[in-house]
């Protein structure tokens, strides 16, 4: 079998850490090989290397058997090696040609030539079923379009070897499914791909092959078809991995959080959340559903006022709450896990466990007349530290030390420890691994069945189907369904997200 | 390494660099380095009269370090140390001229005037801040010019003596001379300040380390989103870390305004010790500990360097590059960094 990328014991160390120890991944032409691994098991890493980002200090690549050297970017794209990022990269202002031929353009005169350019856009988006408009500026089209331009991107460039760097996270699941389908014709028309991702429903449906990497060590490879989810999940974690997260039926009580008619605006001005109703009582996990940009950040950050409302009433256990500041809020009982835990949840110059008390501070026992009671502080944070299994040298390790997952459950330790009645978890998992989500969902969980509301926002529909006991689905600003997660399924879910009218089944407001 | 040797050692490789940069000038442009060094020496310690005079001339500089600092701290850049300085001289002196009353409250008086006064004038760009997101570089080096000719029309207008351009000495009870220590120094110009000085890098130690408020200033400067997350109030703290930062600055006026000349005179231009708080900033990493050896250092080269033409025929001004050399070090420190962590890396292996 002849293999077009070979990467045969790649080692590279950063100072003393080994971030790759000879790892071996070898992709074979037309296939979806996919490369599965925890955070920091050192997937990006590997990419890097092939990407000539950075130069491995051990080991081979090859590029259809011949022996390479990729000493920059330039270099793996002359081989036919392309990379669909994360991230995009793409000007906002530009059009979507003008995006693609950035780089490359074909002039006439020292003139772009952007009729030419625009017709070869065009062209190779019709042979790949992309179906992008490349007069389209990108501030004007979807996520999913804009990942398109990428992906047409390296094809214009003449990649062989698309590598896709966790394609899936910023999708809806309809936008997925295309995605896949995209993958699928990439295949057929000759193309080879790599598949960055811990996603594993993504690599039984799509993959061909799979390589575990954990902790820098290459696990090995597996052909898909002969394996299962749970298989590979064990893989990746090294140890047995539960996926539906048990829990005993909901007992809701009195209603802790209520939210009438609400009215923010966003940053621009522009009237994002717009007369929402919703309510969350104690002892019931209620997730809110939605494509990102329906005013999701926007309630959260109004409920727990980091920004101010325009109308309604906001009310936790009856006490009316709107536009008070974050710190009569937060003495009401509320608890938050913020979206972007770099942005609010963490002062990462901080040590961790003066993080740890980034809320209660000016408390006893941590302060006595204005003055820090280090001992007690530390002492709080080394409490939190073991029950929360934050991974950390020591409680004085600066917060942007840890990796993304550890900083994760030291914020929800923190908000958990502060018992409050109602705990709002913004997207609490982005970016984490099975383990560390595992954990999380227990803890969320755990503080349901104690008697807490929880009110959960994610954009993983697995993880709302999983945790939450109710599902309200967030469109335009307004909740526009309630439903159950037992009656209700991806579909259905999608579709309300997208705005269609209720399907009779499953759906009662 | 670790972080804290680096941290330490930092400071100590610019030095050196820019003691070394020197050198290569001063043989470049045909002076004897060794003499030059021993002159500047020699005329920062050869004396007892020297050491007074350094002593007296770090003593603001303290303060002004210490001012820019705190600011910095709380993520803020303060240009308008100069101008607030300038401001609390002048208010130090005007109630040191204008009052009659016993030591024991005129001399705290005079000294709290300079720094409301000091303060008041870092109040200003921080409201502006705080409110309207207005940036304080902006606003305080425009204040600096209103500063000085402001309180050159005062001292003018309001408070010259028939002279003209120069007020009256202030009165014995609002001094800060010592005749105990100008005795002690062969009679420099040494003051009760720097007792001010050392109190005061022990308050901001103490204020930004130890204290629920020092707390919120050093989360407000690393991270102010956090910050408001957190409850705190983003707008109040920069407001305070200003005012404080500007008394720290008014205090440092009267040292000038008390202690080392007793008056204040029209100026024709900025003094300068505003600025080199900045740098001695710089040079001590922000710290209370750090500003405070930082501020030693500047005052030695300062002094040492009038020296300089008269016993080793080297020209002033080129204690100005080295001053200037050590702070281009500094501020390019990252680069020391990586050369020492290099360098400890090879140790290892």
């Amino acid at each position: 079998m002849e293999y077009v990328i070979e990467m045969l014991n790649i080692r590279k160390e950063f100072g003393n850490f080994v971030a790759n120890d000879n790892i071996t991944l070898q992709l074979k032409k037309g296939e979806i090989h996919a490369l599965l691994g925890e955070n920091g098991a050192g997937k990006s890493t590997l990419m890097n290397v092939l990407f000539g980002l950075y130069q491995p200090d051990g080991g081979e690549i090859r590029v259809k058997g011949t022996p390479v050297k990729i000493s920059n970017p330039n270099v793996a794209n002359d081989l036919g090696i392309g990379m669909v990022h994360q991230h995009f990269m793409l000007v906002d202002t530009f059009t979507v040609t003008e995006n693609i031929i950035l780089g490359r353009e074909i002039t006439s005169a020292g003139k772009i030539d952007l009729k030419k350019a625009e017709q070869e856009v065009r062209q190779i988006s019709e042979r790949y079923g992309l179906s992008v408009d490349p007069q389209a500026k990108i501030s004007d089209i979807s996520v999913g379009m804009q990942q398109r331009v990428e992906i047409l991107k390296t094809l214009y460039r003449g990649a062989e070897i698309l590598i896709f760097d966790e394609p899936t996270a910023v999708l809806t699941p309809q936008e997925i499914k295309e995605l896949i389908q995209i993958m699928k014709t990439l295949i057929k028309e000759g193309k080879s791909i790599i598949l960055i991702t811990h996603k594993l429903k993504e690599i039984m449906e799509v993959a061909d092959r799979c390589t575990v990497i954990r902790k820098g060590k290459g696990i090995g490879t597996v052909n898909v078809s002969e394996t299962n989810p749970n298989e590979l999940a064990s893989l990746m974690v090294g140890r047995e991995v539960v996926f539906k997260t048990e829990k005993v039926e909901a007992t809701p009580k009195h209603d802790v959080l209520e939210v009438k008619d609400l009215t923010v605006k966003d940053a621009r001005g522009v009237t994002v959340v717009n007369g929402l109703n919703l309510t969350v009582r104690a002892g019931e996990i209620v997730g809110i559903a939605g494509i990102d940009g329906n005013g999701q950040s926007e309630l959260i950050e109004a409920i727990t006022g980091l920004r101010k409302a325009e109308s309604g009433s906001i009310k936790v256990n009856g006490k009316e709450l709107i536009n008070l500041s974050p710190r009569t809020i937060t003495e009401s009982g509320v608890g938050h896990i913020p979206q972007d835990r770099h942005k609010h949840g963490l002062v990462l110059n901080f040590p961790i466990g003066e993080n740890m008390v980034l809320q209660n501070y000016y408390q006893k026992p941590y302060s006595k007349n204005g003055v820090l009671n280090f001992h007690k502080i530390y002492e709080q944070a080394k409490k939190l530290i073991r029950e929360f299994d934050v991974r950390t040298p020591s409680e004085y390790t600066l917060a942007r030390a840890l990796s993304g997952g550890n900083q994760q459950k030291a914020i929800i330790g923190r908000e958990v420890d502060r018992d409050p009645d109602l705990l709002i978890a913004a997207q609490p998992t982005r970016g984490l691994d099975v383990g560390a989500i595992e954990f999380i969902h227990k803890r969320l969980i755990e503080q349901r069945d104690k008697g807490k509301a929880v009110l959960l926002v994610s954009f993983e529909l697995d993880e709302i189907m999983n945790v939450s006991d109710r599902i309200a689905v967030i469109y335009e600003g307004k909740i526009v369904a309630i439903v159950n997660p037992k009656e209700t399924d991806e579909q259905e879910l999608g579709l309300l997200m997208a705005g269609s009218n209720r399907k009779e089944a499953g759906a009662h407001v | 390494m670790s972080k804290r040797l680096t941290n330490i050692l930092t400071p100590i490789i610019a030095v050196l660099l820019g003691i070394l940069v020197g050198t290569i000038i001063m043989l470049a442009s045909g002076y004897d380095p060794a003499a030059a060094y021993i002159a500047l020496w020699n005329g920062a310690f050869g004396d007892i009269y020297y050491i007074g005079e350094v002593i007296r001339q770090f003593t603001p500089y303290i303060l002004a370090g210490l001012a820019v600092a705190f600011a910095f701290r709380v993520g803020l850049f303060n240009i308008g140390v100069e101008g607030q300085f300038i401001v609390g001289w002048t208010a130090a002196v005007w109630v040191g001229v204008a009052f009659e009353l016993p030591r024991i409250i005129h001399l705290p008086l005079a000294i709290l005037a300079a720094m409301i006064a000091g303060a008041l004038w870092a109040y200003i760009p921080g409201l502006l801040k705080a409110r309207f997101r207005v940036h304080e570089v902006i606003v305080t080096i425009m204040m600096n010019y209103i500063a000085l000719h402001v309180t050159n029309y005062i001292i003018r207008n309001v408070l010259a003596s028939k002279s003209g351009d120069k007020t009256d000495l202030v009165k014995e009870t609002a001094s800060l001379r010592s005749e105990l220590l100008q005795s002690m120094t062969d009679y420099s110009r040494l003051h009760w300040g720097i007792i001010l000085a050392i109190i005061c890098c022990f308050i901001m130690w103490f204020l930004l380390e130890k204290t629920t408020r020092g707390f919120e200033l050093r989360a407000v400067g690393f991270n102010q989103h956090a910050a408001q997350y957190a409850g705190m109030n983003v707008n109040r703290n920069i407001i305070l870390s200003m005012l404080i930062s500007g008394a720290f600055a008014g205090l440092a006026g009267a040292m000038e305004g008390l202690g080392t000349f007793g008056y204040a005179a029209v100026k024709g231009g900025f003094t300068g010790v505003g600025f080199e708080g900045i740098a001695i900033a710089l040079l001590g990493a922000n710290t209370a500990l750090g500003v405070f050896f930082s501020a030693i250092l500047f005052g030695i080269l300062k002094v040492g360097s009038l020296n300089m033409p008269l016993e080793a025929g080297v020209p002033n001004e080129l204690v100005n590059i080295i001053i200037a050399l050590i702070v281009f070090f500094v501020a390019s420190s990252y680069i020391i960094r990586v050369f020492l962590e290099r360098f400890s890396k090879k140790g290892v292996k």
